[in-house]
């Protein structure tokens, strides 16, 4: 899955822009030196929402499309490495220098250099010197540049481009400083700043004093906001026919939760989706048939018979049987060649179903997407998850959206066709075709139509305005009112017979295609559906893990001397589990030295069977070091912290009940 | 770089005779002798200073004092008139350096602090004097110097070369750079006064305790001609060490005057347009920004950017130069849509630039911020309200909001005395992250599992600094968190999700 080409090109118009924003300011600078401009240092704010994670990939393609095009000397620079002014100009410094010594290829070693010089900024702008010096000469010496160009060469200095990764996690001071450092070399070394700041632009007046703003020239980017960056995704991945693995709506709903509930990370929805796809072929042994379609035909041959039986099992298989034939069903039942030949039927009928699935879903989308109110949904998500999930025409939002669309005026409708067709252009299966001949031919009448309509009340003009001049009472006026009114209903113009047919044609492809996928036979071979799964494994509840590993060791350990009825406490128990338990029963304050009796009672409970009842008071110091080392582990894991409150006692930090 | 004393000797004497600005301005200054309260002291240590001098240096006492006022010895005379041409209204302060630097031969006070606003032209002044009378000096801003090592390093590197300077050994001592001073000046000592000058010398404060008492009596440490300038937007006060120190001779730089703030500004007019028009635009200017801004640079940053637009009616030749009242007009309105965006560097000036080209088209302005709004995740949203919540109300009347059967609580008997002023007037409170978790989970709407996701929304809110982290000893136990965010932003993100904040802030009651 390529979804890194998909951001790429999402991105590609904001970095551009960007990198243009860079090579200008060179000119720029030199043509009015005398004003305070000159020192003012050219900053980029990108703005790239709060998806942290998705930034690393943003600033990597920024990099290197900044080292394609503009400048090699690039530096990015993250909060975490910069806690002072100190490591900031040294990390500016190593990866400048560093770098322009390995381009270079000079037979110097680099740390050494480091070391000697002093690490400040006017090394660097030593350094930059010497380095644009050499480049010169190298550029001369290669093409003999003309004079003019020359020139325009020595002007146009190559600038330095810091970016900031994370402008909110930097310490202002640090950030002042280097701010102020920097514009004092601007006239030798053109600094050029990124600043990555995933709120809003205030944040940099927040940030920064008036006096160190006011140094530099901000301009603001905007990227993508997440959910356009998702749609996308969405679009290219999952409403694609060309990938055979689909998830069901479930699963849809939870990926999609997550995204917006709780991280706006791209990044993550890809990965619960790469992870979903690993555990469908994991845990799905007919997920051999998930492939391209003439690979699944061929695999379809060669089923295994556990995999035939497999497939007898299926519910939507068992459906399938269920309405046919009784003939048929016992053949279906008994003869495994049989299984195979309709197994390849349905494959093939599942594909064509999906070919023809996402153009109208597209179609619909685009139809009703410009209603008021969206009934079905804003995203074209929204509208895939309730199809995949029921028939979709017994839903009252679509009696709605379809109630809209018949009353939408006549350009709104035609325009809304024509992208329509534009959809269906792009696919091409035979029926889609068909459907298209079908559409274009309705355009065509709509078209026809405007000019008889537009002659129609061109027509009804020249009446009024002869009515108008005919000496009318008011008796008559009322009637003529009337009549014209009466008219309207009984007779629907050309137009409104032509729309209700659209919309009636509208319908039954909706009625045909958009069915959902579980009706579909053998869809349990292509559509990932345990949510459940999923959510555990990408929402995970570290909290409610360790509880449940405390109260029921039997889920993690597996061991069945562990298995008990809830509510009792087995001695079997590891001891953590044992102290975890008693201090369920504890208020806030906890006695260690209650705890430590209980303790010794649940342990001897198993053993006092045999021993005697004074044994069992006294405690053994095996046991005493048993209770220490648990609660102490109990500490680490932060249910009870020790108090002084009262001596002898801890605290309990969770709450009471569970 | 230095000329010889017997040159200069000679000079003095040619120039010795009365003309021009100077020798008035010295006249004026040794005669009046009262000036206004801040160069009082200033004169008087230079006087002292002037003491100092003719003690330590029996050969001068042949110079009257009145020659010395001059400044001239020792100084051509015609670089000195340049130099108070290109420095407008610093006359005084120049004259009364010049006056403190006495010859360049002779010994100078070992410190002088320089003190002023910014941009009063302190640093501009120093360092013209510096440059066009090549002088010896060091000038070092204390920004750079993340380390004393690098002052050192450019101070003796300014003095004797780099070569000197690479002598200091790694992690160098002010003691090492006392040595090696020694060291080089013994070799090549100082024939002229050299002067080291520390700008925005409070940094120095946050660096090594020594280092600043030790710089403000270098003369006597390194027993060489040296004369340490420092120059800052702080008064001494803030500086002084409470183990005492060598009080340097305090300087300071007034303000510029309205009067003197159109003298300057109108120095850089355009070559094409007459100077009157220039300083009459430069008026109009003032009248917009002299309430808000007295910085001669952001003035004339200011100035520069909006002269084109001023000029736009002479070129269309809709008006022509005299018509001051109809290019007040035309301009003022334009001035105080940049009072309002540039000055605050809301929109930078090449944006300016281009949208003043395109204004026709009416571009809206992409003010920053105006981007105010934040989009955040939903569970991070409400996170950030419960976070609002329990930042701006008290612990004790959670129950009454958020418990179902509350009792009805008065506001006044309820509270005690302090909780009745506004919470909002106090700022956001720290609150553990039970109490924010505890918030949250009644706030949302829905049962929500307390996922890993949650918890680490919390730890992102922190790094985007809408979150802030108090206390940073007990991390795993109980941290605490404050809210840092204000109430106009917390209004907008609970539309968003269709909460009523204000129903819920004790405040608001």
């Amino acid at each position: 899955m390529n979804t890194e080409v998909i951001q790429d090109q999402l991105n590609k118009k904001v970095l551009d822009s960007l990198a243009e924003f860079i090579k200008k300011p060179g000119l720029a600078c030199s043509s009015d030196v005398w004003r305070q401009r000159g020192s003012e240092i050219p900053t980029a704010a990108l703005m790239l929402g709060v998806n942290v994670p998705d930034h690393a990939m943003t600033f990597r393609s920024l990099c290197n499309l900044l080292q394609d095009s503009v400048t090699p000397f690039v530096v990015s620079v993250h909060a975490k490495e910069c806690a002072a002014v100190k490591l900031l100009i040294q990390k500016v410094l190593e990866q400048l220098m560093g770098r322009g010594v390995s381009v270079d290829e000079e037979q110097e070693d680099d740390t050494a250099l480091l070391q000697k010089t002093q690490c400040t900024i006017s090394a660097l702008c030593q350094w930059y010197k010497t380095v644009t010096k050499e480049r010169r000469r190298q550029e001369n010496k290669c093409t003999q540049v003309s004079p003019k160009r020359k020139e325009n060469l020595a002007k146009n200095d190559l600038p330095v481009v810091v970016i900031f990764k994370d402008f909110e996690a930097f310490n202002s001071q640090v950030l002042q400083d280097f701010i102020l450092i920097c514009s004092r070399y601007t006239q030798e070394l053109p600094f050029v700043f990124i600043f990555g700041i995933a709120t809003s632009p205030s944040a940099i007046q927040h940030r920064l004093p008036h006096s160190v703003s006011s140094l530099l020239c901000i301009e603001v980017f905007h990227s993508l906001s997440c959910t356009q960056h998702l749609a996308s995704v969405f679009d290219k991945l999952i409403l694609n026919s060309q990938f055979p693995f689909k998830l069901s709506s479930r699963v849809i709903q939870v990926l999609v939760g997550i995204f917006l509930y709780h991280d706006f990370s791209v990044q993550n929805f890809v990965k619960g989706l790469q992870f979903s796809m690993l555990e469908h072929f994991n845990s799905q042994p007919l997920s051999v048939l998930c492939c391209q379609k003439h690979e699944a035909l061929l695999s379809a041959k060669i089923l295994s018979k556990q995999n035939v039986e497999r497939i007898r099992h299926l519910p939507s298989f068992m459906r399938y049987v269920e309405t046919q034939e009784p003939q048929e069903q016992v053949r279906l039942l008994t003869n495994d060649e049989h299984v195979k030949e309709v197994c390849q039927k349905l494959l093939k009928n599942l594909h064509t179903y999906h070919k023809n699935y996402y153009p109208i879903l597209q179609c619909l989308h685009s139809l009703t997407s410009s209603l008021p109110k969206f009934p079905l949904g804003k995203h074209i998500r929204e509208l895939h998850v309730s199809c995949i999930e029921k028939n979709l025409w017994e839903t009252e939002e679509y009696d709605s959206a379809l109630q809209l669309l018949r009353i939408l005026a006549k350009d709104e409708l035609v325009a809304a066709l024509r992208s329509c067709a534009e959809i269906l252009k792009s696919a091409n299966t035979k029926r889609m075709q068909n459907v298209l001949q079908q559409l274009e031919d309705f355009l065509g009448r709509l078209e026809a139509l405007q000019g008889v309509s537009s002659e129609d009340s061109s027509g009804n003009g020249v009446v009024s305005a002869k009515m108008e001049y005919q000496r009318t009472d008011l008796f008559q006026l009322q009637k003529t009112l009337l009549e014209k009114e009466s008219r309207r209903t009984k007779r629907m113009n050309p137009f409104e017979v032509l729309r209700s047919q659209v919309i009636d044609f509208i319908d039954s492809l909706v009625r045909e295609y958009l069915t959902p996928a579980e009706f579909q036979p053998l869809n349990e071979v292509c559509y990932y559906s345990s949510s459940g799964v999923l959510r555990q494994r990408l929402n995970v509840t570290p909290r409610t893990s360790i509880q449940a590993a405390l109260t029921h060791p039997f889920y993690y350990l597996k061991n069945e001397s562990l298995k008990t009825n809830t509510g009792t406490i087995s001695s079997a128990a590891p001891d953590l589990c044992i102290v975890y338990k008693l201090h369920l029963e504890c208020g806030r304050l906890i006695n260690l030295y209650d705890w430590l009796e209980a303790y010794v009672t649940v342990m001897s409970a198993a053993e006092d069977q045999d021993t005697n009842s004074e044994e069992c008071g006294k405690f053994d110091s095996l046991k005493h070091a048993r209770f220490i080392q648990a609660v102490s582990e109990m500490e680490f894991l932060g249910f009870v912290k020790s108090t002084k409150q009262k001596t002898d006692h801890v605290a309990r930090l969770t709450w009471g009940g569970c | 770089m230095v000329s010889t004393p017997l040159s200069k000797w000679k000079l003095a004497a040619i120039t010795s005779a009365p003309c021009g600005a100077y020798m008035n301005y010295a006249e004026g200054l040794m005669a009046s002798n009262i000036p206004t309260s801040p160069q009082e002291t200033a004169v008087d240590f230079q006087e002292m200073g002037l003491q100092d001098k003719l003690l330590r240096k029996p050969t001068n006492q042949s110079i009257t004092r009145m020659s010395v006022t001059l400044q001239c010895p020792g100084y051509p005379e015609d670089t000195l008139r340049s130099l108070a041409e290109r420095l407008p209204c610093r006359e005084t302060q120049l004259a009364t350096l010049l006056a403190l630097m006495g010859q360049p031969d002779q010994y100078s006070y070992p410190s002088v602090f320089i003190y002023g606003h910014r941009a009063t032209g302190k640093s501009h002044v120093v360092l013209s004097i510096m440059k066009d009378l090549e002088l010896p000096h060091a000038s070092v801003d204390c920004v750079e110097c993340v380390s004393s090592g690098l002052l050192f390093h450019q101070v003796l590197s300014a003095f004797f070369g780099p070569d000197a300077a690479a002598l200091l050994p790694r992690c160098p001592s002010l003691s090492d750079f006392v040595r090696l001073y020694k060291q080089m000046s013994s070799n090549s000592p100082a024939t002229q006064t050299r002067y080291i000058i520390l700008d925005r010398a409070e940094r120095m404060r946050d660096m090594d305790f020594s280092l600043l008492p030790a710089l403000l009596r270098l003369q006597e440490l390194v027993n060489d001609n040296v004369t340490v300038i420092l120059l800052s937007e702080i008064v001494w006060e803030k500086f002084r060490p409470n183990t005492g120190c060598f009080e340097p001779l305090l300087f300071h730089f007034p303000d510029y005057s309205k009067a003197e703030l159109v003298q300057i500004l109108s120095w850089d007019h355009h070559p094409s347009y007459t100077p009157e028009l220039y300083a009459s635009y430069i008026n109009i200017l003032l009248g917009v920004f002299f309430s808000v801004c007295r910085d001669l640079r952001e003035l004339r940053h200011l100035a520069v950017l909006n002269f084109s637009k001023f000029c736009e009616p002479l070129e269309k030749g809709e008006a022509k130069e005299s018509d001051i009242h109809k290019l007040w007009k035309n301009i003022e309105p334009h001035l105080q849509r940049a009072m309002q965006t540039v000055y605050l560097r809301e929109v930078s000036s090449v944006q300016w630039e281009q949208q003043q080209m395109d204004e026709k088209e009416a571009t809206t302005l992409r003010v920053l911020s105006a981007h105010a709004h934040i989009e955040l995740p939903y569970y991070s949203k409400f996170l950030l309200i419960a976070a609002y919540l329990a930042s701006f109300n008290p612990a004790r009347t959670d129950r009454r909001f958020f418990l179902k059967s509350h009792g009805k609580i008065r506001k006044t008997n309820f509270l005690k005395k302090h909780e009745k002023t506004s919470n909002h007037l106090l700022g956001p409170k720290p609150f553990p992250l039970d109490r924010l978790m505890a918030i949250f989970y009644s706030v949302v709407d829905s049962r929500v599992a307390p996922t890993a996701s949650i918890f680490s929304q919390i730890s992102s809110l922190v790094t985007l600094q809408l979150l802030s982290q108090v206390g940073h000893d007990d991390q795993l136990d109980s941290p605490k968190y404050k809210c840092s965010v204000s109430l106009d932003f917390i209004l907008a993100i609970s539309r968003t999700v269709g909460f009523d904040v204000v129903k819920y802030l004790y405040d608001f009651l």
